[in-house]
């Protein structure tokens, strides 16, 4: 340490160099904090729990065909009687919507019957049977499952509310704080509209979608006890332990076989949940990883950037190495002298990309709807920097450091 | 002049040749730079470009808020229409042309008794549609404004729909069945699907699949063919109950166009909108001010986010990334450069002015541009591969390496390349002929 002063007139000298060392840091530095930023929550992002379990579940979106809406009830009813019959199959059931799905209902609840103002909580709706939760997976904390007797048939354009509904923990407690939502009452509407009793509550589950304009209320579900006489039907299938692979193929068989008067086709027409998933996140992951490999090729520049210009320096003061070397400087003398003279460097860089990284965030803060830059990144990168630093002055250092004491008597 | 020229390259390729490591560090510098930027930026320019250049100033979405300051989105109108107010603007016909619009999902049954059922997607629309988006047609041609009125079952159907069913063959005036309903072929489009596909933001559809099917709105409307794209109603509660109900509401769901070929037309129109609320909540329908929109093409794909975030992102991230790189470039150079002081001191002894002395090493720095270019043009074709895993693949389908992009890919590189040289090159013309001479 005692260095510094001979460092720093060494670096006078070397003003663009030093300059240049700098700069590539501190830019280096705001570059790859914000892009861990970003692949931390990306990865956060993906690997948020849907409250199902996940393995053995696939889902056909199926589309009648010259069926009016209000008539596809009983074709509903001997699709999913066929679909729990099928062999492999453990449990179906009919619905609009399922998580991650992509496309869904949300509403707004209340505690009292209400049309204006903001609602007290947002929610998804899903449509279901008595079938639901073990399908799911979902695993219920509280109160019951819907009975059969208490699933309804109805027209999408005429339902507005049910006697019975199931919720997610976090709607439950955003509406009732105190933990004791079980069997009291909400409103999905006015005065004109009845209210509903929650009979049960499910520890999580999600909603259809995994855009940030959904974040708020993420894991706000409700479940009604209706089947949806609709054009348009999903069908969720549990297969059984190891049989997923099977019924990917005979459950579609099984509803062509049921009647033929349907389209189920398209990419997204049968999917696995792995595939759901994949789909939802599809952005999300090709980001992260996006970032990742940006991430490693800038530092590796920066790393050969570094190399480059030390061993340049290390050539230039060959002569130099050898006098102070002949004068009774050891070889861990110059091999410290290089990397206190890279530290220092390095320490300027950061501090100029420390002010840039939160720079860069503020403005894409305001730009692209992120959140702020956490104050851990910057300081892993910072302390990531100044090691490359260290690391690739390594080679040229120890390169310094073997320079012979008869290197001064030498001209050129 | 040329031959000099020729000479100063010959210098700086044996230059290069002698340092292999550091010639090869800049040159993938610059290669990964130019391909990270390039990549980014043919995504960026595959979904931000203007979809309908020739007519983007006079199309126009007319929007009215339904919902007043109370449940509004932060006081803007919703981005559709109800049907009560799509109906009514058609009916003033106070643009040139006008077109509403819903998306539609409809079942195509084949003659073939043994082939199933498949699904085609597309729009609910009035005769004006096809003129007013300029939509090349195949065979035959548009519907008329009458067969709207006469609510028609007549289509209009796409170039692949028609090879799928026909063969390709001239379809016009041939019936084909959807819903359950015959329809007679009016006209077959040719290949045409502007993207983003702006004249449907609404339902999420910039960057959809090309429409298939195109129906008359009122036929669709009075045969109970829901949209097959996105309803919002809003949180206020008017729904209405039933179909019947929910079409007398307040939900939104038809997407408005119109064509003003000025500004005394816009203003005209925006005047017409302001007093067609005005009435409105004289009727009582509405209880607050008009407060209605009238946007044009690029104004509206701005308004509705059409460049995805994620695109935007990466291409700031690549350039702060292309600027590592050429900073990174610089101080190579200058590495490079002034080592060869000596060298630069005896040609300067010799007579070389400082203008040779700045030929020789930018023809140098451009060599490693031209070399760097050509690598960042290679690593862009392996890139546009994984844009896939970026971006959906209906974006990603884009994004694609063309002749404009490799020519801009190269001159990006040779021209940054030169700049970044300009230092280390003034630097070493700096350098005293006399001074090095004595040194030695």
């Amino acid at each position: 340490m005692l260095q510094i002063k001979p460092i720093l007139a060494a670096l006078k000298r070397h003003k663009a160099g030093t300059i240049l060392i700098a700069m590539q840091i501190a830019l280096t530095l705001a570059i790859v904090c914000n892009a861990l930023f970003i692949i931390q929550q990306r990865v956060e992002r993906l690997s948020r729990p849907t409250g199902m379990d996940e393995n053995n579940v696939l889902a056909i979106q199926n589309r009648w065909v010259s069926v009016d809406g209000k008539d596809t009830g009983p074709l509903i009813k001997a699709d999913v009687q066929a679909l729990r019959q099928t062999p492999g199959v453990q449990d179906a059931f009919a619905t609009n919507s399922f998580p991650l799905r992509g496309g869904g209902w949300s509403t707004g609840v209340n505690l009292v019957p209400k049309n204006e103002g903001k609602p007290a909580a947002q929610t998804t709706l899903y449509f279901v049977d008595d079938h639901a939760l073990p399908v799911y997976g979902a695993q219920l904390i509280a109160g019951r499952n819907f009975t059969p007797d208490e699933v309804i048939t109805a027209d999408p354009k005429d339902i507005k509310s049910t006697p019975q509904v199931i919720v997610s923990k976090a709607l439950a407690d955003k509406l009732y704080p105190k933990g004791d939502a079980l069997g009291k009452q909400l409103y999905l509407g006015g005065k004109d509209v009845p209210s509903s009793t929650i009979i049960g509550i499910v520890a999580r589950l999600q909603v259809p979608w995994s855009g940030t304009w959904a974040d708020d209320f993420n894991d706000n579900a409700m479940l009604l006890p209706v089947q949806l006489t609709s054009n348009y039907t999903i069908y969720l299938i549990r297969a059984k332990p190891g049989q997923l692979a099977d019924v990917i193929k005979s459950a579609p068989a099984t509803l062509l076989k049921t009647s033929r008067m349907r389209v189920i086709s398209g990419d997204r027409a049968v999917r696995t949940y792995e595939q759901v998933r994949g789909d939802a996140y599809k952005n999300d992951r090709g980001m992260a990883i996006l970032m990742g490999v940006i991430c490693v090729i800038l530092l590796a520049i920066t790393a050969a950037g570094i190399v480059g210009l030390t061993s340049f320096w290390v050539g230039q003061r060959r002569k130099q190495i050898g006098v102070r070397r002949a004068l009774g400087a050891t070889k861990r003398d110059i091999l410290s002298y290089f990397l206190t003279e890279n530290l220092m460097i390095g320490v300027a860089g950061v501090v100029i990309g420390v002010g840039l990284a939160i720079g860069m965030n503020l403005w894409m803060v305001s730009q692209f709807e992120m959140a702020r830059l956490s104050i851990a990144y910057v300081l892993v990168g910072v302390v990531a920097l100044l090691l490359l630093g260290q690391a690739a002055v390594l080679a040229p250092a120890m390169r310094a450091a073997k320079v012979p004491p008869v290197e001064a008597t030498r001209s050129v | 002049m040329s031959g000099m020229f020729v000479h100063n390259l010959r210098l700086g390729a044996r230059s290069l040749r002698k340092n292999p490591v550091l010639t090869a560090l800049m040159v993938m510098a610059i290669g990964f730079g130019v391909a990270a930027s390039m990549i980014t930026y043919a995504v960026f320019r595959a979904v931000s470009g203007d979809p309908i250049p020739q007519k983007s100033s006079q199309l126009f979405v007319p929007l009215i808020d339904n919902r007043g300051p109370q449940y509004n989105l932060e006081g803007e109108p919703p981005n559709a229409l109800t049907y009560t107010d799509a109906v009514a603007l058609m009916k003033a016909h106070r643009a040139k042309r006008q077109t509403v619009l819903y998306q539609v999902g409809l079942s195509v049954m084949p003659q073939q008794a043994n082939r199933l059922p498949f699904k085609a997607v597309g729009y609910a629309t009035l005769a004006d549609f096809f003129p007013m988006f300029d939509v090349p047609f195949q065979y035959g041609g548009a519907w008329n404004p009458a067969d709207d009125e006469a609510r028609s079952a007549v289509v209009v159907i796409g170039r692949k729909l028609n090879q799928k069913l026909f063969g390709g063959a001239n379809s016009v005036g041939r019936e084909i069945v959807l819903d359950d309903q015959p329809y007679r072929i009016v006209g077959v489009t040719d290949d045409w699907d502007p993207k983003p596909r702006f004249f449907d933001m609404f339902s999420g559809n910039a960057y959809a699949d090309p429409s298939e099917v195109y129906i008359p709105f009122h036929y669709a409307v009075e045969h109970g063919i829901d949209t097959y794209g996105n309803n919002n109603c809003g949180s206020d509660g008017k729904r209405g109950i039933g179909r019947e109900g929910w079409l007398r509401g307040e939900c939104v769901w038809i997407s408005p166009w119109v064509e003003l070929d000025s500004a005394a037309d816009v203003a005209a129109y925006r005047q017409y909108l302001t007093s067609y609320a005005q009435d409105m909540r004289s009727a009582g329908r509405f209880d607050w001010a008009p407060n209605v929109r009238l946007r044009d093409v690029n104004d509206w794909l701005d308004y509705c986010h059409a460049v995805p975030p994620e695109s935007r992102i990466s291409l700031v991230i690549a350039m702060g990334f292309f600027a590592i790189c050429l900073v990174n470039t610089i101080g190579l150079l200058l590495a490079k450069f002034m080592r060869r002081s000596s060298e630069i001191g005896v040609r300067r002894a010799l007579g070389a002015s400082r203008a040779d002395i700045y030929r020789q090493f930018l023809a140098e720095a451009s060599m490693v541009g031209v070399a760097g270019g050509v690598l960042g043009v290679l690593l862009t074709g392996i890139g546009m591969f994984g844009v896939g895993l970026v971006f959906q693949p209906q974006i990603a389908r884009l994004a694609h390496l063309d002749l404009s992009l490799v020519a801009l890919s190269l001159l990006v590189a040779v021209f940054a390349t030169v700049v970044a040289a300009f230092y280390p090159t003034w630097r070493a013309a700096q350098v005293q002929p006399a001074w090095q001479l004595k040194s030695n």
